[in-house]
């Protein structure tokens, strides 16, 4: 046994959030201290300096007063809701991911994870990453629910099958941390562990260039596109897929949404859900026919059709997080070059 | 005062004086009983033998985490372990623990009343926990389930192959048992109090019990429901839950937990109905703030309906929908926080004795003070996304219902011990025992917020080497306090038959039950006793001249004479 080094009270603040969590959570442990400190010393001098002398002892009656009940409750909701307040606002920056960060497709399954990167790379329970630049996780499971925890970023965001769950990081520091799984999935949930690799952008670079990719996601999902004949109604009979993402889409039943991911992969795997209005209820179900990586890989070419918002794609691969989104990066803004594979 | 002068000796005791423990010794007349005082011992035979399982279960799960390896048991052992801990101390111990054997017993004798208003249904609900508890039983011998006590779907509902069912059925049936005992309250509180004992007079202990009655009555069907619906998608294979045919696996989340987090209350609100006794006794003295610590029961009780979001934070609920369970969750550390500050303030120059009970009691304010505030925590927003899920949660709600609810769940024990048998335990062995497990509990449970924040996650068999100091410490602190929890076992089993005779109120307490004979007799009350004064009117005892013993006022409007009490007129006032 080894116990050097087991002395810590924080994990590492690897991520452009870790340390505005710290800051709150140190916060909320001084008020807690005292609230405990104040009571525990209040028993003990309470219990000392009221002991009982004598067996018949009689204290005298003490009236309650309302204004102390009603003051010391004020005290305290305005306390919680300061808490409440700050919690809530870091929880908005923890919950939105930048429009324009990375995006790395993840699928869970008892017990792995499934990485997958646009320009094809795959990885198994590792999820490599550059350091300073948004990154946003798509996540789904291909049969329970797991969670992808990554306590050295203080965030985790439970990855549900049936849909997609995001989650996003800004990676501040290089370095290998833990991934563990956090939602209990069954019999080796604790071994549906990994590791999250932070690197140097020359670093993630050479990765990138290193680990080489049989093929891109856009162009897999371009081949299945054609394979089971999307593109024969699409555009025609149905309705154009071109610039669909990330737009609003005007519904049947009057209602609208916006084509997110989640949009797309329903309308992939259950059509009639969410009908496009003017258009017939056609199109068949491809449930059971795709696998979850499949499925993203049509989701990721669909995403790939014209831009909906051009402001808001990375040109060239120089991610505009990378010039407003940015942390108060420890290295300097990275530019990452455009990654072969022709990503968008 | 009516008699304040002659109070009420049961005088000597009279040979063999009829109580209900002897008033037939045979199985049959204790398996048919219908004395509310019978079937609170049942159940407490009931609970223990629920609690020392699940302890068992928690016993291995600190010897396997003793190394990071997973080398004791294997996985799917260790997550049977903590599935069966989880479900066996949940349903059969925390949930019934106080309401069902100490408001079972002194409910009736708190409010003047012969027994609950219905006996029958009573007894009823004790032998559905049983038959509940045989299910769950089964389960484990027949392999085990390994769901955890939460069942998330799909997992439960497709993935697993244990026992599932089987222990659901457990849970279902056990959750009649909940409601029948709290219709029972209710019923009891509204209809069978002793003329005089107007709402006002009601002791605190009946206000957290008629709180937790409304939670059991109200929640407790959202959880046979939500549990026959994962049972339908188990058996029948009906979609509800999994969403590769269309169900939706979040849903069975928000069933869940809209029953589970008012159950969190049913775990603690009667633990605030014993302290507020207990303290009240020991520092002779009023609970201060009488209405504010009776109200915030049921303020607690009211807003725990409300805040069941807050366990999906990052489960995949929208951000706006966290944001306003995250504001009703800071809300509910109010009536929380003027519990303790009362409790305290009831201290505040009172005559403060710090026998067992009171020490319970005491560990409780502040052990609950911590589970609270951590809680606070976990409401937090953008702290809970970094803490759920892991062994800060586990530290957390070990504090609210171990330090919180078995601490008050020890010093009711020790509180109405002598009531229920008329025997004193060892007081030294008692105060032992409560520091033991004061001391084991927080070095158990303390390192386990340091490992969530260090990001441990929990219901992990093996885990990274760099938190193994802190887990051989936890493990450490579980074993001085499996020693604690083992001797209130034996050493009140010792004074059963050998303790010192207690007497009816050997604390000098106010409370109807202290003016009845210990053990009382099978009716309770030879008449039905008429109320004149506030539960705690401690500052009104009556001294017996010199070092005499002194005395709470006799039993409101109750003449006593030649130790035999005699009726009285119920005064209409
Ligand atoms: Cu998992
Ligand atoms: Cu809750």
């Amino acid at each position: 046994m080894d116990f050097s080094k087991q002395f810590r009270l924080f994990p590492e603040e690897a991520s452009s959030v870790a340390g505005r969590v710290d800051t709150l959570a140190i916060w909320l442990f001084w008020v807690s201290a005292f609230f405990t400190l104040l009571i525990c010393v209040l028993i003990v001098w309470f219990a000392i300096r009221y002991r009982r002398r004598t067996e018949n002892e009689i204290p005298p009656e003490t009236k309650s007063h309302e204004w102390m009940e009603w003051s010391w409750s004020a005290a305290i909701f305005v306390i919680l809701m300061v808490f409440f307040a700050w919690g809530a606002k870091l929880y908005v920056v923890v919950k939105k991911p930048p429009t324009h960060a990375m995006e790395i497709y993840v699928v869970g399954k008892q017990w792995m994870w499934k990485v997958q990167h646009p320009e094809g790379q795959r990885e198994i329970d590792e999820l490599h990453v550059p350091v300073g630049r948004a990154v946003k996780l798509i996540m789904t499971s291909e049969d329970v629910i797991h969670d992808f925890g990554l306590p050295d970023f203080r965030i985790k965001q439970d990855v549900l099958p049936g849909s997609y769950s995001t989650e996003w990081f800004t990676a501040t520091k290089p370095g290998e941390y833990h991934l563990f799984c956090q939602e209990y999935c069954g019999t080796l949930h604790s071994e549906m562990t990994g590791k999250v690799v932070v690197m140097l952008p020359h670093d993630y670079e050479a990765w990138l260039a290193g680990t080489v990719p049989d093929v891109s996601m856009v162009q897999a999902g371009a081949k299945l596109f054609s394979t089971y004949g999307c593109a024969q109604c699409h555009g025609q009979l149905a309705p154009t897929l071109a610039g669909l993402y990330g737009r609003p889409v005007q519904l049947d039943n009057g209602k609208t949404v916006v084509a997110d991911e989640n949009y797309i992969r329903e309308s992939i795997l259950n059509p009639p859900a969410k009908l496009v209005a003017n258009y017939p209820a056609r199109m068949p179900s491809f449930r059971g026919q795709l696998s979850e990586e499949q499925l993203i890989d049509l989701v990721a070419y669909i995403k790939s059709l014209g831009a909906a918002a051009p402001v808001t794609q990375p040109v060239n691969g120089v991610a505009p997080d990378a010039i407003f989104n940015q942390p108060p990066a420890r290295e300097p803004p990275p530019i990452v070059p455009v990654p072969k594979g022709g990503r968008r | 005062m009516t008699t304040g002068t002659v109070p009420y000796i049961p005088a000597v005791e009279v040979e063999e004086r009829e109580t209900y423990l002897n008033v037939s010794g045979k199985i049959r007349s204790w398996l048919l009983t219908r004395d509310h005082k019978r079937i609170a011992l049942l159940y407490l035979i009931s609970i223990t033998f629920f609690f020392f399982i699940g302890g068992a279960a928690a016993t291995l799960m600190r010897l396997e985490l003793m190394t990071p390896a997973r080398d004791l048991v294997r996985p799917e052992t260790y997550n049977r372990l903590f599935t069966i801990h989880g479900v066996v101390m949940v349903w059969f111990f925390l949930i019934p623990a106080v309401p069902t054997t100490i408001g079972n017993f002194v409910i009736p004798l708190m409010i003047g009343a012969r027994d609950l208003a219905f006996p029958r249904l009573n007894l009823a609900s004790w032998y559905l926990f049983v038959f509940g508890g045989c299910f769950t039983v089964a389960a484990i011998v027949l392999g085990g389930v390994d769901t955890g006590w939460t069942f998330y779907t799909p997992y439960s509902s497709v993935y697993s192959n244990t026992n599932v069912v089987l222990t659901i059925v457990g849970i279902f049936i056990t959750g009649f048992s909940s409601i029948f005992t709290g219709i029972n309250f209710i019923v009891t509180i509204h209809t069978m109090r002793a003329p005089g004992m107007y709402w006002r007079r009601l002791p605190l202990f009946c206000w957290s019990l008629y709180a937790t009655s409304c939670i059991l009555v109200l929640a407790t069907p959202v959880l046979a429901m939500t549990v026959t619906l994962l049972a339908i998608e188990r058996i029948f294979h009906v979609p509800i839950f999994d969403p590769n045919r269309g169900g939706d696996p979040l849903l069975f989340q928000h069933l869940f937990w809209f029953y589970s987090h008012p159950a969190v209350y049913v775990m603690i609100v009667p633990g605030f109905a014993v302290v507020s006794e207990v303290v009240a006794c020991f520092s002779r003295k009023r609970v201060f703030g009488y209405w504010f610590v009776a109200g915030s029961s049921i303020a607690v009780a009211f807003i725990s309906f409300l805040v069941w979001g807050h366990h999906l934070f990052v489960a995949g609920m929208s951000m706006y929908g966290g944001i306003v369970f995250s504001f009703l969750s800071f809300t509910v550390a109010v009536p929380s926080a003027i519990k303790v500050f009362n409790w305290t303030a009831t201290m505040y120059n009172g005559s403060v004795s710090l026998k067992t009970p009171m020490l319970y009691a005491l560990g409780f304010i502040g052990l609950f003070t911590m589970g609270g505030l951590t809680g606070v925590f976990l409401a937090t927003l953008a702290v809970d996304v970094h803490l759920t899920d892991t062994y800060f949660i586990v530290a957390h709600f070990h504090y609210i219902m171990v330090g919180g609810m078995v601490t008050a769940f020890l010093a009711g024990i020790h509180f109405w011990f002598p009531k229920a048998t008329g025997k004193m335990y060892p007081e030294w062995a008692g105060r032992i025992a409560a520091g033991l497990i004061f001391f084991g509990f927080n070095l158990t449970f303390f390192p386990q917020f340091i490992l969530g924040y260090l990001g441990m996650p929990r219901r992990y068999a093996g885990y990274p080497e760099e938190f193994h100091l802190l887990n051989v410490m936890s493990s450490a602190g579980a074993s001085i306090l499996a020693l604690g929890y083992v001797m209130p076992l034996v050493y009140l089993i010792w004074s059963i038959k050998y303790g010192k005779d207690a007497g009816p109120n050997p604390w000098k307490a106010m409370g109807m039950e202290w003016t009845v004979p210990s053990p009382p007799p099978k009716e309770n009350f030879t008449k039905i006793p008429v109320v004149t004064q506030e539960a705690y009117a401690y500052h009104m005892m009556t001294p017996q001249g010199g070092d005499g013993p002194i005395l709470p006022p006799a039993p409101p409007g109750e003449r006593v004479e030649g130790g035999k009490p005699v009726d009285v007129e119920w005064s209409k006032q």
